[in-house]
């Protein structure tokens, strides 16, 4: 992206000022390296959305913002209803509620280090990973509503988990106001074996040693000290969310005419929240939530089982679950006054901080956890949501690396088992179906994402706190 | 493998009808992945956008035709056909756990009726790479040239 055509009003703060249809500015957090390292793309997509109704205080892009469809991966726009404030499926992405889910194992990584290959052979049994993959459970049509209905509590109460891994989930593990009605027989059936499955792609499932802790006070509350061994869950709402994504895009597109609003791009297609597609959309959107939510929980459920054969001694605590794609409804202050606005997240990571009440009660005090995945080769990031969020980006805070390198290109750079024992002779054990998958998947087709997190922490959106490097990395 | 079936892929048997070359490719995006179809026909080129779209999990060329799957779909546009077709076929891939390897397309006015032949995933063989979870208005292009049609977009993995 060309810097000059940006007006920098801090270090990491870079806006683009309203012209032509902008109702607000687009305001661009990171360093100058990454921000330059944009795709002139960005800028577009930061400058459409600013055009879409009822836009509040600007729109913004995250550090690791980059090409998406629509609006960018890792940005972040809030829409006031009562001023004809739009939700949007291409707002939200495809993959709804995709989200990390971090778990301390209670082990340190001297406990872990003779039983690495026993957990890697268990890990990569015990969770279905890649394409053709299919799921154990098996819902019929009243406990596929159940599920889109009660999300990770309707999983606990099924005896996927128990009753405290709900207080570490965000909105305790369900999202209100889901409408299983509003999704079609298609997503449905998309779903039917996909339960408690991992997808494939950038999702993973990773074992983790914490490599390093950046603020003490913080990583007490969080209840991470160096050298822990912890688990980490990177996957969505699969094929449901995937194919809620594609009917509403499509139908929001063909409807948008209808209320008078004026797309730049058809992939930015929306409609009035009072709308009735804006509510069936937020109600199938909302299940599509519950759906990832509820896989997560199976998903750890396996993953105790797992561990229970490999590491008896291991006990499974939630972290925190964070979703990243995402449209919620939360107050925030605008022109001075808290008001009720629809906050998409598309590749951004809510970053509430301390004292927020929609925190569990134990790490209220210190703020919530933000938890940013890298690549199977570097590392990973626990972050804490801070005051100034609030005011800079809608609490929202950067989600992961983002990719540096289009797939083509890097399978044309890496063969997957030349990267597999790379990071072998790393003491980074990887376990997937796929080479090819692992190929484009190398970590050398990302960002850095050490830069992505330093300038979310300069740049005040969240702080850092804890480094998470790969001991075990099961992919897709 | 890999390499071969991501530089553009001309299909002689498309080739055949007319001196414009039946052929896939893809092209770049940055979290994502572009596919192109292109031939003498609309009905061509969106067959081998469907290639291009399988292309994206595993190489076409190595997806035996053993069972055969009818797929219709409607829409307003050109392009909108293109989307609801790729939609369509990543739906049919997703739920009966299906790779296709062969496709063959009829486009009348507003309609589009085709079959797909492929057979159930075999992840050692196919070795398949990542899911498409659908495809996008992004770079969305259906358009006839002097040399025949092109019909493309972005599809989300």
């Amino acid at each position: 992206m060309d810097l000059s055509s940006l007006t920098r009003k801090s270090e990491h703060e870079w806006w683009i000022p309203p012209t032509g249809g902008m109702r607000v500015p687009g305001v661009i957090y990171g360093s100058a390296a990454l921000v330059r390292d944009m795709d002139e793309k960005v800028r577009e997509q930061v400058t459409h959305v600013a055009m879409l109704p009822g836009i509040q205080r600007a729109s913004y892009a995250m550090p690791d913002a980059h090409w998406g469809y629509g609006f960018p991966i890792g940005g972040v726009a809030a829409f006031d209803p009562r001023e004809g404030g739009v939700v949007s499926a291409g707002g939200v992405g495809f993959d709804i509620s995709c989200g990390v889910r971090t778990l301390h194992t209670g082990l340190g990584a001297g406990d872990v280090e003779p039983l690495v290959a026993r957990l890697a052979q268990e890990l990569s049994r015990s969770v279905p990973a890649g394409v053709g993959s299919r799921g154990r459970i098996h819902l019929d049509d009243r406990e596929l509503d159940a599920m889109l209905e009660g999300g990770a509590r309707w999983a606990v109460e099924r005896g996927y988990g128990v009753e405290a891994d709900l207080d570490r989930i965000e909105e305790h593990g369900r999202a209100a106001g889901a409408a299983p009605s509003a999704v079609s027989p298609r997503a449905r059936r998309r779903q039917q074996d996909e339960m408690g499955t991992l997808g494939s792609g950038n999702h993973y499932l990773e074992l983790q040693r914490v490599a390093a802790i950046y603020d003490d006070a913080v990583a007490r509350a969080f209840g991470v000290s160096l050298d822990d061994v912890v688990v980490s869950i990177h996957c969505g709402s699969r094929g449901l969310g995937h194919q809620i994504g594609t009917e509403f895009l499509r139908d929001m597109a063909a409807s948008a005419p209808r209320f008078g609003i004026v797309l730049p791009d058809l992939e930015l297609a929306c409609a009035p929240v009072d709308s009735e597609i804006g509510q069936r959309y937020l109600g199938a959107m909302r299940a599509g939530i519950n759906c990832a939510l509820a896989n997560r929980q199976i998903i750890t459920h396996l993953l105790r089982k797992a561990f229970a054969t490999a590491a008896p001694r291991a006990a499974l605590t939630l972290l925190y679950d964070v979703s990243h794609n995402t449209c919620k409804l939360e107050t925030h202050t605008v022109d001075g006054r808290a008001k009720p606005v629809f906050i998409h997240r598309k590749g951004a990571t809510r970053s509430l901080g301390p004292g927020h009440p929609d925190i569990p009660a134990a790490l209220r005090d210190v703020g919530q956890p933000v938890l940013v995945g890298g690549t199977m080769g570097t590392e990973s990031y626990i972050l804490v949501g801070t005051p100034e969020s609030e005011r800079l980006s809608f609490s929202s805070s950067c989600h992961g690396a983002g990719r540096a390198m289009s797939r083509t290109q890097a399978l044309r750079t890496w063969k997957g088992r030349q990267v597999i024992d790379e990071l072998a002779a790393r003491g980074i054990v990887v376990r997937s179906p796929s080479p090819r998958g692992v190929a484009e998947e190398a970590p050398g087709a990302y960002k850095d994402v050490s830069a992505v997190v330093d300038a979310a922490h300069a740049a005040g959106l969240s702080r850092k706190v804890a480094r998470l490097v790969p001991l075990v990395c099961v992919k897709g | 493998m890999g390499r071969a079936f991501q530089a553009r892929h001309a299909n002689p048997k498309g080739s055949r009808h007319n001196k414009c070359v039946a052929a896939w490719e893809h092209f770049a995006h940055d979290a994502d992945i572009g596919v192109v179809g292109t031939g003498a026909t609309r009905a061509e080129a969106f067959r081998q956008a469907a290639l291009a779209l399988v292309a994206v999990v595993t190489d076409p060329a190595g997806v035996r035709p053993l069972e055969s799957v009818s797929i219709t779909c409607r829409a307003s546009s050109d392009e909108l056909l293109l989307v609801e077709w790729l939609n369509a076929v990543i739906y049919e891939m997703a739920v009966r756990g299906m790779l296709f390897g062969e496709f063959s397309v009829d486009i009348t006015d507003e309609e589009l009726r085709a079959t797909a032949r492929g057979e159930p995933v075999d992840v050692a063989r196919h070795e398949p790479a990542v899911e498409v979870k659908g495809a996008t208005l992004t770079a969305l292009e259906v358009r006839e040239g002097p040399g025949g049609w092109r019909a493309q977009c972005v599809v989300d993995v």
